[in-house]
């Protein structure tokens, strides 16, 4: 044997090892297999921001014919529900406060009346507001609901009507489908999970039984052997993406916009960013227990600071700029605007830099960390 | 050349000195014991030797090689057999030793003959997952690993450790066949019976080397009378004995409690002078290196 092609024939042998002891394990393979499937099939379903079913009591002073549109088109809503039609205040804001009732709209007396001659008192939009995104959606809602029927109230009277001047576009995802905006940010998820927890429980392993020391007595070049460990991950990543896509087009045809190579290259990148990173944190640890709270702490900050689940845009200044140094925020940018907007790899070329720097800075801490010798 | 030389090797923990200013050598083919209680340095000088710690002073050699600058040559011509059993527990029998094999770069039928004595007693069970072995074979087959590259040096540490009588000395007897390869065994052990199957021992506690010799030799070195004695209560009998005339050392060894006498003492005057004491026997013994290892270490 020359020596040239030792490292490789030493990886392939620990390469093949590390796949038979996945193989062995009972619990992985399933878990590999099973995980993004479900992920995929359930998640999307249920993390929905779409506000639906708002409960609507309507206090209507006026008993008018203008108060009475105005009930029938808060019951034609498809997000508005009718829930109580009263001329008391109090007693809608008991319902309200019984949580029954989520938004309350009163109409003062001699509205249609005032209307024709002069100009009506206020009408008056009450809204619960204990779940923020709930309350500020659902009075969105009854506000354009009441707009819409005002100005077809004075429509009647005036030809100009106001609404027809705007037309609004959603580009990239037409029908405002949350699904849509939720799917790549749970691919990214099951990056995460997947390939940032198995290499580090798979050193930490190891360590805890002994095997470790039994490598470090042969002449397995470090290099190779965190290559051995991050090889396979990447592997089973690549497979996890394409499960995910598979079932995303068949589950929710939704189809990648952008070219299929763009996210796969993205994918790979991260892969072993996230991977490289969790080697690192083995690295660092002597146990499970401990390898696993110290990545909850850093998934966390993934899970909620790279604008995975709400817009970067929306945070404050320091925690936008915090935001540029995490990696999964560069994935989310790939996979997004692939997905959704079809953008090309040459436009998102800062994100991949990104996200190749990343992958090398934490593979080298991991080979740089791993110590041979105490 | 000797096959190992280590000159004034320290290496502490913190406050805890494991191992202090130790040196000696082992001399090529040679079976050496490393004879000590738990928390002697035995454990902390093999990982110094198999390069996986860094000595804080001193240096030492394997086969010429240093073990800090030539860690990497010292890797490929050491055999280690650490005192927990760290094989692949999910690999089977036969992939545990082709595996070490490949990483060491030869295969399993180049050493086949050095290792067939131990792993045919083991390759029955060759399909069996590692982790599912008794503990006399997963000695067997971690002693087989330690071997598959032909190690000029092979490093043992507490092989006998947890494992049944019969399997022990069948162990022993699997040294006695390599040391025929010429392969230089250090092996330690907190069983003082197992320091007669050495060719040298060295006594060691608390991080530092008591004595250095034959097993022999050692048990000559004991230059006192030595005797056994006996009774109904034995508990009194150690405080009795201990403050009798002519006792330098008093403590219980099996069901007899020895004592270590100076020229002055008589044991007929012995039994005479405590004759009120039941049941009360005295007979002189040969010394055992576990005697010396008591002088040695009250000393």
């Amino acid at each position: 044997m020359t020596n040239s092609n030792r490292p490789m024939r030493t990886f392939m042998v620990l390469f093949q090892k590390e796949f038979l002891q996945i193989r062995r394990n009972s619990f992985l393979p399933r878990l590999i297999i099973a995980f993004p499937i479900l992920v995929m099939l359930i998640m999307p379903l249920i993390m929905t921001m779409d506000v639906r079913n708002v409960n609507v009591a309507l206090v209507d002073l006026d008993r008018s014919t203008a108060s009475r549109r105005m009930a029938s088109h808060i019951e034609a809503s498809e997000y508005l529900t009718l829930v109580q039609n009263t001329a008391e205040y109090p007693l809608a804001m008991k319902a309200l406060e019984q949580g029954d009732v989520d938004v309350i709209v009163q109409i003062p007396d001699n509205f249609e009346h005032d209307m024709a001659v002069s100009v009506p008192k206020r009408i008056s939009i009450t809204a619960n507001a204990v779940n923020a995104t709930k309350g500020s959606m659902g009075m969105q809602y009854v506000i354009q609901t009441v707009a819409h029927t005002l100005t077809e109230l004075y429509g009647e009277r005036t030809p100009a009507v106001v609404s027809e001047l705007i037309t609004v576009e959603n580009r990239y995802n037409p029908t405002l489908n949350y699904r849509h905006y939720m799917i790549p940010a749970l691919m990214i998820i099951l990056f995460i999970l997947i390939c940032g927890f198995l290499p580090a429980l798979s050193i930490v392993g190891e360590k805890e039984s002994g095997t470790i020391e039994q490598i470090n007595v042969t002449p397995v070049p470090r290099l190779t052997f965190i290559l051995s460990k991050l090889v396979p991950y990447w592997i089973i990543g690549i497979f996890v993406v394409t499960v995910a896509m598979v079932v995303a087009w068949l589950v929710y045809g939704l189809t990648p916009a952008g070219s299929i190579g763009a996210i796969y290259l993205g994918a790979a990148l991260f892969i072993l960013t996230i991977s490289g990173f969790s080697l690192t944190i083995a690295n660092f640890s002597e146990t499970m227990q401990q390898t696993m709270f110290v990545m909850f702490f850093f998934i966390m900050t993934f899970m909620l600071m790279s604008g995975l689940l709400t817009p970067i845009d929306s945070m404050p200044l320091w925690a936008q700029r915090f935001t540029l140094i995490l990696p999964p925020r560069y994935m989310v940018e790939i996979l997004r605007s692939v997905y959704l907007k079809g953008t090309a790899i040459g436009e998102l070329w800062t994100s991949y830099c990104a996200l190749t720097i990343s992958a090398v800075i934490f593979n080298t801490l991991a080979a740089v960390t791993y110590k041979k010798q105490a | 050349m000797n096959a190992i030389e280590i000159h004034n090797l320290s290496k502490s923990y913190g406050k805890v000195h494991a191992l202090k200013d130790v040196s000696f050598e082992v001399k090529q083919g040679e079976l050496f014991g490393l004879i000590g209680p738990d928390g002697a340095g035995k454990s902390t000088l093999f990982r110094l030797l198999t390069t996986l710690i860094a000595p804080d002073s001193g240096s030492a050699s394997l086969n010429g090689l240093d073990i800090v600058k030539d860690y990497r040559s010292i890797r490929s011509c050491v055999g280690y057999m650490p005192g927990r059993f760290s094989l692949y527990p999910d690999l089977t029998v036969e992939e545990n030793l082709q595996f070490f094999a490949a990483l060491f770069g030869v295969t399993v039928e180049e050493s086949y003959e050095l290792v067939a004595p131990i792993y045919r007693q083991i390759e029955p069970f060759r399909k069996r997952r590692a982790g599912k072995l008794s503990g006399g074979m997963k000695q067997k087959l971690a002693l087989s690993c330690a071997l598959i590259h032909r190690p000029k040096v092979l490093l043992l540490d507490e092989p006998t450790t947890g494992v049944d009588a019969v399997s022990r000395s069948e162990f022993w007897e699997m040294l006695a066949g390599l040391k025929k390869h010429g392969i230089t065994i250090l092996v330690s052990t907190p069983y003082m019976d197992e320091a007669s199957r050495c060719d040298r021992i060295a006594l060691c506690n608390e991080g530092q080397i008591l004595g250095i010799d034959t097993p022999n030799g050692i048990v000559q070195g004991f230059d006192s009378p030595l005797y056994g004695i006996k009774a109904r209560n034995m508990f009194a009998l150690l405080e009795t004995a201990r403050n009798a005339d002519g006792v330098t050392d008093c403590y219980p060894f099996g069901e007899w409690h020895h004592i270590v006498t100076d020229g002055s003492f008589n044991p007929d005057m012995f039994i005479r002078e405590f004759e009120r004491i039941d049941g009360l026997e005295i007979t002189p013994v040969e010394p055992t290196i576990e005697d010396m290892f008591i002088k040695l270490m009250k000393r």
